[in-house]
């Protein structure tokens, strides 16, 4: 196990581990002010988005719009969690964390049945799996509520205060991630067929549909506490820089695993071509949902960190601009680039909400919007393969295996010439 | 038996039948790509399709492999009925294909490239890569071994590490042949592998199509338009014109044939 933990590894651990530790400090002695302390939450959960966008579009190819979409149902998720624990109802947690475990059951049932048959046409496959789903959360709300919900809130309060929140919070989080998983794996299931450009407007309309729903909670949904356009208000504010850091290095680490394995290599062989790529025994449909379910659950995690950290939610904060942002992001910082993500995630944040909201003189705060523009126009010219490109630092480079040694003679026949003689 | 020649002797005669294609016929809209299509392989085989440019050759292929699904006919590949699956279940079952225009994972690295062939045997699941197990260290050893064995037989062991798609043209070829292999095949479709090369180039690949028909114990069905290549090592030949078999036989019998000298050469040549 240590013997592993060498070089870039190592390096990287003790350097993050090193970091958490002296923004603990600063921000136990005060001298990170709660200012600058949101900025930094907020640039790690807009960098968890973007980073999970990377892997949808920059590691797998598909042009998708929709991660807001996802980001905004992790964090209204989580938030009504929440909210309603601390107003002493349990509904939400139940039904959130037992129907989604449900509706992952179902659905897992569901594709095992339907891959005995060949050629299910995708809007069966759609409509069954959302039927799984919704009787799920149907289940949840019906019959698992009523019975353990009240059970459940009495034994989670006999741990101290302290702790039977931070374990709310936890399945807060894990449940928004969740759901956002959920949904975009019914999501993708037709939208994924479609080919770049019309993926990218399908999950557009998936972002607006999600806003316009957002605008209508109290009204459309039956989510009176959301309050609609008025914004939802009253979530705790239980975001810590412990949890933000673990939530952080989580995806960053599961991201890395994921893409250094055969299934990344699958990944990114769809990116560079989806028919070949099929066409070595690959199956792209679900190499593409699968990465586009785990940029969700990055989204939907991220948008947990964010609702507890703001106490404040507002269905603009999910609208049609900001749902750019992690794009421009990961163009910026370079599509395919981890290293590239992480840099810029906190970087666009600190310069559109810090330092330009901070140092523009007075009065000229909405020029913010004009110098970001010309940023991005000034890189797209000048360095239009982004900040890094491809590049990744040691620890998050996909390792090139050393050549091999040959102990024998290789079986080598008079056929197989020298890279040079064959070179056109 | 249909889809073959009638003078084959009798020893491959004996031997199973790998792919057995009959009534093959493709439409795209109202144009007709594919006529009432027929071929029957055996294991071990060599066999080439020839055909003038738009005969329909790649089309075959293109509907072997599931990219298309055939307007009418059944593709049978050891006794199972292919037509409606998805490629990559096709591929899983034996088959592979190389492409006329060569489609490498150009930005990716030369095993990469390879490895990513051996994907849907890579034995460990989502949980293994993520959480690093024990089944995830040893089993990805085992492919990157098995995947650098296969470059060195294709002469590319040393460029393993470079990117795919700055490798010369030939070596671009080779390294498609040799992801083709890595999906662990019975039947290899090549579809034009001499497209672009020199007649030095086609005679290295003669003998590497040979070589590799033999270590692998291939059968093979390729698409061809250089005659240089047909005639010495295919078994026997189907020519098509027009999406549909002009001709079938050994290549000398073909290439006396009129029917072929005139899909060829145009009718004037005959007289």
């Amino acid at each position: 196990m240590l013997q592993r933990l060498r070089g870039p590894n190592l390096s990287f651990i003790l350097g993050s581990l090193a970091f958490f530790v002296v923004v603990q400090i600063l921000i136990s002695t005060g001298l990170l002010n709660p200012y600058w302390q949101n900025i930094l939450f907020w640039g790690a959960a807009m960098t968890m988005v973007s980073l999970g966008l990377n892997l949808i579009y920059g590691f797998n190819g598909q042009f998708s719009l929709g991660q807001f979409g996802f980001y905004a149902i992790g964090a209204y998720a989580s938030a009504d969690i929440t909210y309603r624990w601390v107003r002493n109802d349990p509904s939400a947690l139940v039904v959130v964390i037992f129907g989604s475990i449900l509706a992952l059951i179902f659905m897992l049932g569901i594709s095992a049945f339907l891959r005995r048959f060949y050629g299910v046409a995708t809007l069966t496959k759609f409509l069954f799996n959302l039927l799984a789903a919704v009787l799920g959360f149907f289940l949840a709300v019906r019959f698992i509520n009523p019975a353990i919900g009240q059970p459940l809130y009495q034994a989670l309060n006999g741990f101290p205060q302290g702790i039977s929140q931070q374990i709310v919070f936890f399945l807060a989080l894990v449940g928004g991630a969740t759901l956002a998983g959920i949904v975009s794996y019914l999501f993708g299931i037709p939208v994924l067929e479609l080919g770049s450009d019309y993926l990218g407007i399908a999950t557009l309309g998936f972002t607006i549909i999600v806003k316009v729903l957002l605008d209508n909670t109290d009204t459309l949904l039956p989510f009176p506490e959301m309050k609609g356009a008025r914004g939802m208000v009253g979530i705790p504010k239980w975001t810590t820089w412990p949890w933000v850091f673990v939530c952080f290095m989580a995806v960053v680490l599961v991201m890395r695993n994921l893409l250094h394995s055969s299934t990344g290599r699958a990944i990114l062989s769809v990116r560079e071509d989806e028919r070949a790529a099929e066409l070595v025994g690959i199956n792209t449909a679900s190499t593409k949902i699968l990465a586009f379910v785990v940029g969700s659950v990055f989204a939907g995690l991220a948008g947990g960190i964010r609702a507890h950290d703001m106490a404040f939610l507002h269905p603009t904060m999910f609208g049609f601009l900001p749902s750019f942002n992690p794009l421009i992001i990961i163009v910026f910082g370079g599509l395919g680039s981890m290293t590239g993500t992480i840099i810029t995630g906190f970087f666009w944040i600190f310069l559109l909400e810090g330092l330009l909201r901070l140092y523009l003189p007075e009065g000229f705060e909405t020029w913010r919007f004009v110098v970001y523009p010309l940023v991005l126009l000034g890189m797209m010219l000048l360095r239009p393969q982004g900040l890094m490109g491809r590049y990744e630092i040691a620890f998050l480079r996909r390792p090139l295996p050393s050549l091999r040694v040959v102990k024998e003679t290789p079986p080598t026949p008079a056929v197989a010439p020298k890279a040079e003689e064959v070179a056109v | 038996m249909r889809g073959r020649p009638e003078n084959l002797s009798p020893e491959v005669e004996a031997r199973p039948v790998v792919l057995e294609i009959e009534g093959l016929t493709h439409y795209f809209d109202s144009l007709r790509a594919v006529s009432n299509f027929s071929v029957t392989i055996k294991e071990g085989e060599l066999v080439g399709l020839i055909g003038p440019n738009g005969a329909g050759k790649t089309t075959v292929f293109n509907l072997i492999t599931g990219v298309y699904r055939p307007t009418a006919g059944s593709i049978r590949y050891d006794g199972a009925q292919l037509v409606g699956l998805p490629s990559h279940e096709i591929i899983q079952m034996g088959i592979a294909r190389t492409f006329q225009n060569i489609r490498l994972f150009a930005n990716l690295t030369v095993l990469d490239n390879v490895l990513i062939a051996y994907h849907p045997h890579s034995g460990y699941g989502l949980a293994d890569s993520i959480f690093r197990s024990r089944r995830f260290r040893e089993r990805e050893k085992v492919m990157i071994e098995r995947s650098q064995e296969f470059l060195e037989i294709f002469g590319l062991a040393d460029r393993q590490n470079d990117i795919a798609g700055s490798l010369p043209y030939g070596l671009q070829r080779r390294l498609e042949i040799a992801r083709a292999l890595a999906t662990q095949p019975r039947l290899l479709l090549l579809d034009e592998p001499a497209a672009g090369m020199n007649p030095q180039e086609i005679d290295q690949l003669m003998e590497l199509i040979q070589f590799i028909r033999e270590r692998f114990q291939l059968t093979i069905f390729l698409v061809e338009h250089r005659m240089r290549l047909v005639m010495n090592i295919c078994e026997w030949i189907t020519v098509m014109d027009f999406g549909e078999i002009i001709a079938r036989g050994k290549p000398e019998e073909v290439r006396g044939d009129p029917k072929v000298i005139e899909a060829y050469l145009g009718r004037q040549a005959i007289r």
